[in-house]
Order: structure tokens, then C-alpha cells, then sequence
């Protein structure tokens, strides 16, 4: 007998503690987070008995988290909206005074709105989301609209991890790959803020505890993750980037990189043009047109014809090194010849990266050469047979099973997108990408790089855009700005201030919107996105902005909408409020085509489907945007005789194609339900997901799981999945030669468009390398770094999702006050006391905060945790709640725009110079004690209104779905109280146990 | 039978998942439900059966983060039964369940003082006690799928650092853990004598540093390797 067959064999009889007739169990995909784990649900009379993690989901294999085990108190949280909100007349935004109106007039008023901004000038809708997982339909459904203002929230997120690695090696972390952890015997983390991805790391940490893998932390803060470390690095912020390419002039000293990683996968052999000054300088020395073939391919040196051939030819034995002068007269070296020289140089040694990082020169030597030998001396290999790119047979995957992951700490700062590139450079030279112990692409990536998609420029009236909004420059031509050069988009995304923000920049929408910079909008419509609070740099400015006034009395931003299914803070801020379902209500999918939840080895999307039924007056965003896309008549939306196309949200995922047979559901297509990836609608497709426990997965066969860049049979694949356009290898760019385009522009040196302006100039040719750069975050430049002594960001704890979770009953117990925490030796230096209030200070302003002392901090840098302060009566909070008297926003100290010097540059966004992320993270503060015995945190702000017709909050809650089942302990059993049970006295208990428990006879009560 | 769990403090990471699958499943559980007074208000504050205990040990540069579970140890000599002046605690005698019949609690609270672990709690609406059961009405439950007769905190824990099973079965997992990685009782100086079992972190892995040459490279000494494309 097994263990758990020994534990059943002694059932005691116990009472049946539920009635499982009355229970059913559902499957679909967690919304807790971003991390879309599969849930296992159990409803008993339409109530949520238990949330469970289902464990043959590929996500989360049966765990489930602190946030995903509380989803019953999202679901019963009163804060839920329960009807359409239309501000009354007269009142001010802010004030939260509100009518309830129906569905009817709701879609009524949005659609007037709508339709008149469509006929007229499409871009003054700007739609904004938050952290939706349906920008596939948002962005299409902008795209239809005709309006270029569309982003989601990755510009305040993570858009430098998502750009730094598409534009280097055609993936990335979290979403677009993962550590292997089944191989990996050395793996590095860095910057991760307890979140992103949440049950996956975790699943992934412990397989790497058992085998004994080494676990190091990058992080300023020692919590969560960092506490369970083999090695924690305590960095000073900002400055990851100094520290990787130190780690990289070490193994460059040493020679110890993956030289046939190099020349098979990446571009490091290309000849690079090296005319310093000259039109054309570090751009890819190109084959002439001499009919061979070669023409506008990038040329390597080959060895054994001893000429400049096609470097993306397999026919070659490309030399890393070289420099000479071409044939044709044109100095050239290679790529690999540049970035020995860059990284070899003094400034990158250890000795004075340590001064910039705070980690010993010692330890960057060391970590290095553990990686190295990591790499190199426990090399694995798989005996799997697979076709290379160019259809030669390989005997094996060869792994070097060194992984990292990196998150918001990389990506939140100024520089994050070079210091990705240089966390990719080091796990390129290292050859661990996409081999087995190393960095997974997961499907559908990789893709070329970058993606073959354009931002779209035009603004046309009731015509939709020709691209999607967003989209991947490779060179000055494909900004979005005019033919002055200045902005387009009202977010000033793909202008010369932020050139390749893929994810725009959400976070100066509403700041250009009321100073009308570069114009003014009509409309603002912002889906599950809490501008007026946690979501907003700069917030108690924001709230001034929302309600800022022309002279006639109108709105700056004169019509403001939100969908949201909860009185979050930007309820009160907006004149029309939809209210959404919440996740366990709704119909939705985790698509192939936006960020799906696939894993390395397996192509997968899912699907929500209601567990319970909304008893509200609610209706999911899915099924308003399908409804306003059909009544504004956008042409994917309407047949070709004027009708609608689509009934319901259902109804359009079901037989909406993007291409022949690819649709936003990959699993269960054709007309039977046997395609997978590609095939023609399915009618049954939801039944058949339902019935799939609600996911899909198409595993990859093992000739396809590695080495996916350069695989020909998982490249076939994804080409006739619509992954990727070509089966052409995706060549590795640790040179990018699209960046070097933009930093031509800024030297003059660029023919096409060319900045004016001469700080744009500057941040051209300053942070456009080519090869990864490590700078110091741009507010520092700008600030006295004296008066500000210490670093200030946030993290975010494993148990809230950002602002989501204050409202829970449950998770709010466990934090519902953040403190700024301080290294103890640093607050002993400044007479700081534990718990006591001191005020934090900014170059934009200041707050109150309560101080903790810990240990486990960088001493230069303060900290707390994300989005726990609320406001007042928000969320269904008390206006006396803990969130609001004493918890504090670090948000009111970060400005959207860099620290004023009285130059150029003031008007700038506080974002990194290349992709327009937010730079949440490069805030520099200065602490003071209080000086008068104050308390409480500072600002403070009126208390919100509750929605119209919310249920009062309780002041007990006692959930159950049913009344418990007691297990009687019986009186004669009361005798033994306080004596060991003996071996004999066990098998009597036994028997007598089941009996009373069984007959419960009255006496016994 | 001793039932009774085994925490890895060498992956728990803090994150409350067994805390809150806990309160979710206990909830609606036998001795449910696990009141909350004012949830949305100040200091809400409700009945738990296993909080995470966060904590830091010893000052820089000798200090560590420790993330500490903490739920009934179902001790073998538990005081928390010797005190109830009704009979309500009591453990169970055929697998060392300690639990608390909830109609014969009259909410007094010795027991609660009894525990040195800190794991009862006082249900602000009920006024009775309320405990870890070991999810008792999951383990026996015969309509459950056989993988999933496991407490909550057991089935949900995302670095899968708690194991469920039999100490008295040297055989079991739990047993064998205990074993091999020297499972550690929490005070055991007290004398009460818990059955959970916590297992203090592994050793660090030794990794080595690659070999480097003692000559001085540069750029001029690398020669290009004959590497097909």
C-alpha cells in the first residue's frame, strides 16, 4: 500500500461535509494577474465554494498563488459596479456623483460620441488599456476605428524587456520565454519584483532547488525570491546594465565565449562599414550588384575563399575577427571586432564597473567565470537528430545550461532597454540561447527581428488604419511624425523623443492631452486602467489635470470613459462607466495572437468561460467593443451588404480570420474541431475548449524544441502557423544596425529624416549604440545627487496584483499598510528610528511616509510595495481604512517629465530615450524625520463616493457557501483528555469513532 | 497514524498561497466559516488557520530572510487539549488530527494561550476556536480525485515546499524527507512534541570558476577558428 492508500484505509466514517450534487466543477483561466494559470472552479447554488489550480494546465500544473487562491473575495467584493454610470449634470468629475442609466443609453451615448469622432478626425479618440489580455482585439478594433492613439499599458510596464529582446534575438523574457528549468544547473534573476511570472518561477525555482542548481539574485531588496537565493546581489539601482558588461570584458578577456554560437547564429562576423563622420558609417557592408546573388546581403570575411561573401549563406567559414579595407576601397571590421574593442576597454573592467554597480570586483570576476564553466565545462547535449536552416542534418542539441530572467527592476529605468540588450548580449556570448539549460523562446516566438510590423501614421475619417497603431521601427522613416517632425500620436510614441516605443507610452497621455502638445482630443477611453491613482506618475497632479477647465468651462479632455468592474479611483474621474464582468463571469481568450500563455515546448492558448453568472446589470469589454465596432459599421466587422457580421464576442472569435484559418483561437479549428494552429472556423470551438479544460496545447516534437532560430523543421512550422513570415533563419543581432540608422540621424549623417532639434540630436547619438551601453538613468543626470541621496522604487508582493487587491477581504489582511523600508545601517547614519514618519522628497514633491528598517536593503536605496495606498472609499474601502490614512503612493514623487533644468529637455518624457518606457524606477530621494510628531501618510485627498446602489461593506464577513458539517467529538472520548493515546487504545478509538460519528445519536450532542 | 506536514524553509518564498487557500477551503470547510471583522475597514482582522511569519535573522553582513508557515503542529503532547475545560480540543486518536468540535467550544481562549505556535485563532463572529484540521474534510474524501485528498495549503503551494503524509509510515515522503534533509521540530525544548516537521535549507552548491590563463590575452592573440556558417 502506498502511503496515501494507508491514509484512506483508515476512513473514520467521517460525516459527509458537503453536498456534492449541489456542486459542479468548472474549468478556466485565472485573472488574478497576468500570469493566466488554468483554475479548477467548484460552484455550489451559483456561489464559489473553491478555486483550485488545474493540474494539467501548463502554466501552473495544479498550484495556484496567495492571489489566485483569493478570487472568491474579488468575485464578492463590494466594490463591483452594477450598472451604467453617466455623471449627473452639473456635478464636477471627481465628485462621483453619478446616474445609473441602461445599457441602452450607455451604448447609445458612446456610440453618438464615437461615430461623429470617426466621420470627423479619427486620432482625437485616444483608447488607453490597462492590463488587459485582449490587445489583439483592442488594437484591431482601434485599427478599424482609424485612430493611430491606441496602446496598451507596456509602455509603463515592460515594453524594454519585450523591445530589448525582439530587437536582439527575436524573444524575451517572461511572455516570450522562459528559463529551461528542467536543465539549467546556473541561473541568474534579475530585477524581479516578487511578480511576473508568478507561479511558473516558483514552480521553476523549487526543480532547480532539488537539483541542486545554483540560484543567483540580482535585486536591491532581499524579499521573496531573493531570500531563498544561493547568492543574493544587492545592486544599487540602475545600474544592472555596468554590471553584466563587466561580466562580459571578463570573458572576452579570457576568451571564453561560444565562437561557433557566434559565427552559425548571430551577426557578430558581419562586416561592419567603419567611415567614422561619413553618411553610411556602421552600417553592414553590403554585397554590390554584380549578379551574384549577393546583393544588399550583409558580407563576411570568408576564410576559405579568402573573400567578402553573402554572410547569410551557409557556404562560408566566416572569421570573427577581422578589419581591412574592402576591395572597393571601403574600410570594414566585424561586428565582433567592434564589441571586443568596446568592452575590453578599462571602463567596463571590474574594478571600475564596481564603483558604478556596488558589487565587488571579485564578485563580477567570479560570477562570470562560474557561468563560464558553467557553459563550457558542463556542457549537455541531447542525442535528438535535427535540420539546421539550411537543411543540414545536426546530431545533437548541445546545451550550455546557464538561464536568466529579468523584469520590471531592468525594464522601469531609463536605460532599460540597453541594459536588456546587454543581459541578451551576455547569455549570446555565453551561446545559451534557446538550447537546452538555457534561455526558451516560448511559441510564437522567435520572430524575425524585429516583427514585421509597422506603426500605422494615417488619420483618416471612417477608414480603417492600414497597420496596426503599433508596431517595430527599423529605421527613421518608419516614425510617426510629420513632415516637420513632430509628433503624431498624442502620446508622442515613435517621435524623436522615444523612437521605438512599440508599446507606446500610455503614461503622458492624459499630461499632452490637456496641454493640447501636440493636439487636443475629444474623447479618452480607457479600459481597466487607473489613471487617477496607482497607474499615474504624478498622480495628485493627474487628478488636477482630469479636471482641468478651458476658459469657456468645457473639459480639457472633454469626455472621459471607463470600463472597469470596480469603483476603482478612476470611476470618479469619468463622465460615462461601463461596467465590466468580472473574470470568473466572462467569455475571453488568451490568444496566439496577443500574448499567449505558451510554454517552451508546447504552442498553447485558453480561454474564459463564465463559471457563474453576473447578477448584475454588467457587460463584459469583449462584447461592447464587438457591439460599437458593429453598429459603427468597421469593415472587418460588417458583410459586404452592410450587415453585421458577428452577433456577439463569441459569434467574432469563432469565425473572424485574420488569414486563412488563423482566428484568435488556435486549438480545435475546422469544421470538426481536428485542425490545430491553422484551419477553417469551428462552430463548436468554445464546446470544445470547455470540454479541454478550457486551454489548448500543441506540443512541439523534440527535433523542434531548440535551437528554434535557426530550426528548419520548427521554423516550417511556425511559417504555416502565421508565427512567422519566413523560414530564413532568424539571425541573432548583437550588433543592431537599426539602432545605428537612428544614431546616423542624430550625427546628420542619415539619409532619410533627420532630427531638428539638437537635444534629439544628443539622445541619438548618446543612447543609439548599436552594441549594448550602460549609462547612468537619465533623472540622475538631472538632479544633485547629493541632495538626493537614495534610489526609491517599489516592488510588488506575490499576494497583490498592483492596485487589484485591496478590495479583497482576504489578501488586505495580509498588508493594508506599505512602510518605506531603509537599511538599518543607512537610518542609524541619519537618526532614523524604526516605524517612525519622516518626509520624502523628490525633485517633484513630497510625501509622508512611515519608515521601516530592515536589513536586507541596498544602503543607498529606499523602498516600499506597489499600489497598496487607496483612496478613501475607493474600492469599497472605509474612508478611515488603513490603505487610506496610513499607506502612501510613491507615485506623487516621480514626474511624467524629466527634472526641469531650464533646458531643452524639461518638456521630455521621464522615459528611456529609446522605447519611451516609463522610468518609475530612477527616482531619487532625499528623507527627513518629522519634525513635529505628525503621522499618517501625506497627501491626502477627500474620500471617494461608493457606486450608486452598492451594498454596504460589512463589518463582518463570515463566507461560507454552506453551513459547516461539525465533527462531533463524542463525550465518552472526553475522558481521555490529556493522555497519550497508547498503540491499543488507537484501534478501539477507531472502531468507536466511526460508530458514534455514524449513528450521531442524540446523547452524544 | 501521525498525520501531519513537512515545510521546506529552502523554497518557501512567502508568497501566502497556502494561506489563503487555507482560509478559501476552511471557509466553507467543516469547521467553517473563518470570519473577518471589518474586512473593508481599519485593521481588518479575521480568523486564519496559517499565516506565513516574515522575518529577518542576524544584522548585516551575517542576516537572512526567513519565510516561516505556521499552522497547528498537531503535537503529540498538546497542551492546547490538556486546557480545554470542555472537551472541545481534542486529538484525534487514529491519526493525530487535533481538532476542535465547534459545538462544544465556548470560545474561552486557554487554548490559544496553551500554544506556543501561535495557531488558534478566535472566530470574531462565532466566538469559537478555529484551527488547522489538516483539511480533514479533504484527506478522507473518497469523491475527491485520489491526487487531490490533500490539505489545501498542500495541493496549492506554487514551489511545492509543504508535504502531507503519515510519520508514524517510515516509508512515506514525509518520513524520507525528514530523513534526508534533517527535518527540524520547532521548539522542541518546550515539549510538546509537534509533529510538523520544517526542513532548513540545503547547502549552498559549489560552482567553479573556469580556468584562466595566467598570460595576458588581447585582442591580437585570438585567432579566427575555421567554423562553418
Amino acid at each position: 500500500m502506498t502511503s496515501q492508500e494507508k491514509i484512506i484505509a483508515i476512513d473514520s466514517g467521517l460525516p459527509e461535509f458537503e453536498d456534492r450534487d449541489k456542486q459542479q466543477t468548472k474549468f478556466t483561466t485565472c485573472y488574478m494577474c497576468a500570469c493566466r494559470c488554468g483554475i479548477k472552479v467548484t460552484v455550489e447554488d451559483n456561489k464559489v465554494r473553491f478555486i483550485q489550480g488545474n493540474p494539467n494546465h501548463p502554466v501552473n500544473k495544479g498550484v495556484l498563488c496567495a492571489k489566485g487562491n483569493s478570487g472568491i473575495m474579488k468575485q464578492y467584493s463590494p466594490a463591483k459596479l452594477s450598472s451604467p454610470l453617466l455623471r449627473k449634470p452639473g456635478t464636477e468629475r471627481g465628485a462621483g456623483e453619478f446616474e445609473e442609466i441602461s445599457w441602452d443609453r450607455a451604448l447609445g451615448i458612446l456610440e453618438k460620441r464615437l461615430a461623429n469622432i470617426r466621420a470627423t478626425d479619427p486620432k482625437k479618440l485616444a483608447y488607453f488599456t490597462g492590463r488587459d489580455q485582449m490587445q489583439a482585439l483592442t488594437g484591431m478594433w482601434a485599427s478599424q476605428f482609424g485612430t493611430i492613439n491606441w496602446a496598451a499599458h507596456g509602455g509603463f510596464c515592460s515594453v524594454n524587456m519585450a523591445a530589448g529582446g525582439l530587437y536582439t534575438m527575436g524573444h524575451a523574457f517572461w511572455e516570450f520565454g522562459d528559463p529551461d528549468w528542467e536543465n539549467t544547473k546556473y541561473f541568474m534573476m534579475w530585477g524581479v519584483a516578487e511578480d511576473h511570472s508568478s507561479n511558473p518561477l516558483k514552480l521553476g525555482l523549487k526543480r532547480l532547488k532539488e537539483r541542486g542548481a545554483k540560484f543567483v539574485s540580482v535585486n536591491p531588496v532581499r524579499t521573496g525570491y531573493q531570500a531563498i537565493a544561493d547568492e543574493w546581489i544587492a545592486i544599487r539601482p540602475g545600474t544592472d546594465g555596468i554590471f553584466a558588461l563587466s561580466m562580459i570584458h571578463v570573458l572576452l578577456k579570457n576568451q571564453l565565449v561560444d565562437e561557433e554560437f557566434l559565427i552559425r547564429y548571430t551577426n557578430a562576423p558581419q562586416l561592419v562599414v567603419n567611415t567614422p563622420g561619413k553618411v553610411g558609417d556602421g552600417l553592414f557592408y553590403r554585397g554590390a550588384a554584380n549578379g551574384d546573388g549577393a546583393e544588399g546581403k550583409p558580407q563576411v570575411w570568408d576564410q576559405q575563399s579568402q573573400t567578402c561573401v553573402d554572410g547569410t549563406s551557409a557556404d562560408c567559414s566566416p572569421a570573427l575577427f577581422a578589419e581591412f579595407t574592402a576591395d572597393d576601397g571601403t574600410p570594414v571590421r566585424t561586428a565582433m571586432s567592434i564589441l571586443l574593442e568596446k568592452y575590453l576597454d578599462d571602463q567596463y573592467s571590474p574594478e571600475i564597473a564596481a564603483k558604478e554597480c556596488g558589487v565587488s570586483a571579485a564578485d563580477i570576476e567570479r560570477i562570470a567565470l562560474e557561468m563560464a564553466h558553467v557553459a563550457f565545462k558542463e556542457t549537455i547535449t541531447l542525442d535528438i537528430e535535427w535540420t539546421d536552416w539550411a537543411g543540414r542534418k545536426q546530431s545533437q542539441f548541445i546545451g550550455r545550461p546557464v538561464s536568466m530572467h529579468a523584469m520590471r527592476g531592468i525594464s522601469a529605468h531609463s536605460n532599460g532597454f540597453q541594459t536588456c540588450r546587454a543581459l541578451h548580449l551576455l547569455q549570446i556570448v555565453l551561446g545559451t540561447i534557446d538550447c537546452p539549460g538555457g534561455h526558451l523562446a516560448k511559441p510564437p516566438f522567435p520572430k524575425h527581428i524585429p516583427p514585421g510590423i509597422k506603426p500605422a501614421k494615417t488619420n483618416i475619417p471612417n477608414t480603417p488604419l492600414k497597420s496596426p497603431p503599433l508596431g517595430f521601427p527599423t529605421c527613421p522613416e518608419d516614425l510617426v511624425i510629420d513632415d516637420a517632425g513632430q509628433p503624431l500620436r498624442i502620446d508622442k510614441a515613435y517621435s524623436w523623443d522615444a523612437p521605438i516605443s512599440c508599446h507606446g507610452l500610455m503614461h503622458m497621455v492624459i499630461s499632452n492631452a490637456v496641454k493640447g502638445d501636440p493636439y487636443k482630443i475629444d474623447t479618452l477611453m480607457l479600459f481597466m486602467a487607473n489613471m487617477a491613482w496607482n497607474s499615474s506618475m504624478n498622480t495628485a497632479q493627474t487628478l488636477e489635470m482630469l479636471c482641468a477647465k478651458e476658459e469657456d468651462g468645457e473639459y480639457k479632455i472633454p469626455f472621459i470613459v471607463c470600463s472597469d468592474a470596480f469603483n476603482s479611483e478612476m470611476v470618479a474621474y469619468s463622465d460615462l462607466v461601463l461596467p465590466d464582468t468580472t473574470y470568473l463571469e466572462r467569455y475571453d481568450t488568451i490568444s496566439m495572437l496577443d500574448r499567449p500563455i505558451s510554454e517552451p515546448h508546447a504552442a498553447c492558448d485558453s480561454v474564459r468561460t463564465p463559471v457563474i453568472e453576473a447578477d448584475r446589470d454588467v457587460l463584459s469589454w469583449q462584447e461592447v467593443m464587438v457591439e460599437m465596432a458593429g453598429r459603427l459599421k468597421f469593415p472587418a466587422f460588417t458583410t459586404a451588404t452592410g450587415d453585421r457580421r458577428y452577433k456577439d464576442y463569441k459569434d467574432f472569435i469563432i469565425n473572424f480570420e485574420k488569414e486563412p484559418g488563423i482566428g484568435f483561437l488556435a486549438g480545435y479549428r475546422g469544421v470538426d474541431g481536428t485542425k490545430s494552429l491553422r484551419g477553417e472556423p469551428n462552430p463548436r470551438q468554445w464546446e470544445a475548449y470547455e470540454e479541454n479544460q478550457g486551454f489548448f496545447e500543441f506540443p512541439l516534437e523534440p527535433k523542434q524544441r531548440y535551437m528554434r532560430h535557426a530550426n528548419k523543421d520548427y521554423l516550417e512550422l511556425a511559417k504555416e502557423a502565421g508565427w512567422v513570415g519566413s523560414t530564413e533563419q532568424i539571425l541573432i543581432e548583437i550588433y543592431s544596425e537599426k539602432l545605428q540608422k537612428f544614431r546616423l540621424a542624430g550625427q546628420g549623417l542619415y539619409d532619410g529624416p533627420m532630427p531638428t532639434q539638437e537635444h534629439h540630436k544628443e539622445r541619438l547619438v548618446k543612447y543609439f549604440d548599436p552594441l549594448p551601453i550602460y549609462y547612468m538613468p537619465l533623472e540622475e543626470q538631472r538632479i544633485d545627487r547629493d541632495e538626493y541621496p537614495f534610489h526609491a522604487v517599489n516592488q510588488r508582493p506575490m499576494f497583490m496584483y498592483h492596485s487589484w487587491d485591496s478590495q479583497n477581504a482576504w489578501l488586505r489582511q495580509i498588508m493594508n499598510q506599505n512602510y518605506l523600508y531603509m537599511n538599518r545601517v543607512a537610518g542609524e547614519k541619519l537618526g532614523i528610528e524604526d516605524l517612525s514618519w519622516v518626509w520624502v522628497e523628490s525633485h517633484n514633491g513630497k510625501i509622508r511616509a512611515q519608515i521601516k528598517l530592515m536589513e536586507g536593503t541596498n544602503e543607498n536605496t529606499v523602498w516600499t510595495w506597489n499600489a497598496i495606498a487607496k483612496r478613501g472609499g475607493a474600492w469599497g474601502l472605509s474612508e478611515d481604512a488603513n490603505e487610506a490614512s496610513d499607506a502612501f503612493l510613491m507615485n506623487h514623487l516621480i514626474s511624467e517629465l524629466l527634472p526641469a533644468k531650464g533646458d531643452s529637455k524639461d518638456k521630455i518624457t521621464n522615459s528611456d530615450p529609446v522605447t519611451g518606457q516609463a522610468a518609475w524606477y530612477d527616482l531619487r530621494v532625499k528623507i527627513t524625520p518629522v519634525t513635529d510628531g505628525e503621522t499618517g501618510s501625506w497627501p491626502q485627498f477627500s474620500a471617494l463616493k461608493p457606486q450608486p446602489n452598492a451594498p454596504k461593506s460589512p463589518k463582518m464577513l463570515s463566507y461560507a457557501t454552506h453551513k459547516n458539517v461539525n465533527i462531533i467529538r463524542r463525550w465518552a472520548d472526553t475522558l481521555f483528555t490529556g493522555e497519550k493515546h497508547s498503540s491499543n487504545k488507537v484501534k478501539t478509538e477507531k472502531v468507536t469513532n466511526k460508530s458514534i460519528i455514524n449513528g450521531q445519536t442524540p446523547g452524544d450532542k | 497514524m501521525k498525520l501531519g506536514l513537512v515545510v521546506d524553509l529552502d523554497t518557501c518564498v512567502g508568497c501566502h498561497g497556502c494561506a489563503t487557500a487555507c482560509k478559501q477551503w476552511n471557509t466553507s470547510g467543516t469547521i467553517g466559516p473563518l470570519s473577518d471583522k471589518d474586512p473593508y475597514g481599519k485593521d481588518p482582522n479575521g480568523a486564519w488557520l496559517n499565516r506565513i511569519r516574515t522575518y529577518e535573522v542576524g544584522d548585516t553582513p551575517n542576516s537572512k530572510t526567513v519565510h516561516m508557515p505556521m499552522s497547528c503542529m498537531h503535537c503529540e503532547e498538546a497542551a492546547c487539549v490538556t486546557v480545554c475545560p470542555t472537551g472541545a480540543s481534542y486529538k484525534r486518536a487514529e491519526d493525530g488530527i487535533v481538532l476542535v468540535d465547534q459545538d462544544k467550544c465556548m470560545g474561552c481562549n486557554l487554548c490559544a494561550w496553551a500554544c506556543p505556535y501561535g495557531a488558534r485563532e478566535l472566530d470574531p463572529a462565532e466566538g469559537t476556536m478555529k484551527k488547522c484540521t489538516l483539511c480533514v474534510d479533504r484527506i478522507y474524501d473518497q469523491k475527491l480525485p485520489e491526487d487531490e485528498r490533500q490539505p489545501a495549503c498542500v495541493l496549492t503551494c506554487p514551489t511545492k515546499s509543504r508535504v502531507f503524509g503519515d510519520f508514524d509510515d517510515p516509508t512515506s515522503e514525509v518520513s524520507q524527507l525528514v530523513r534526508d534533509r534533517g527535518g527540524k521540530q520547532l521548539m522542541p525544548e518546550l515539549g510538546y512534541n509537534p509533529v510538523n516537521t520544517y526542513l532548513p535549507p540545503r547547502n549552498k552548491p559549489a560552482v567553479e570558476v573556469h580556468e584562466v590563463s595566467s598570460i595576458k590575452q588581447s585582442v591580437k592573440t585570438w585567432v579566427n577558428k575555421m567554423i562553418a556558417r
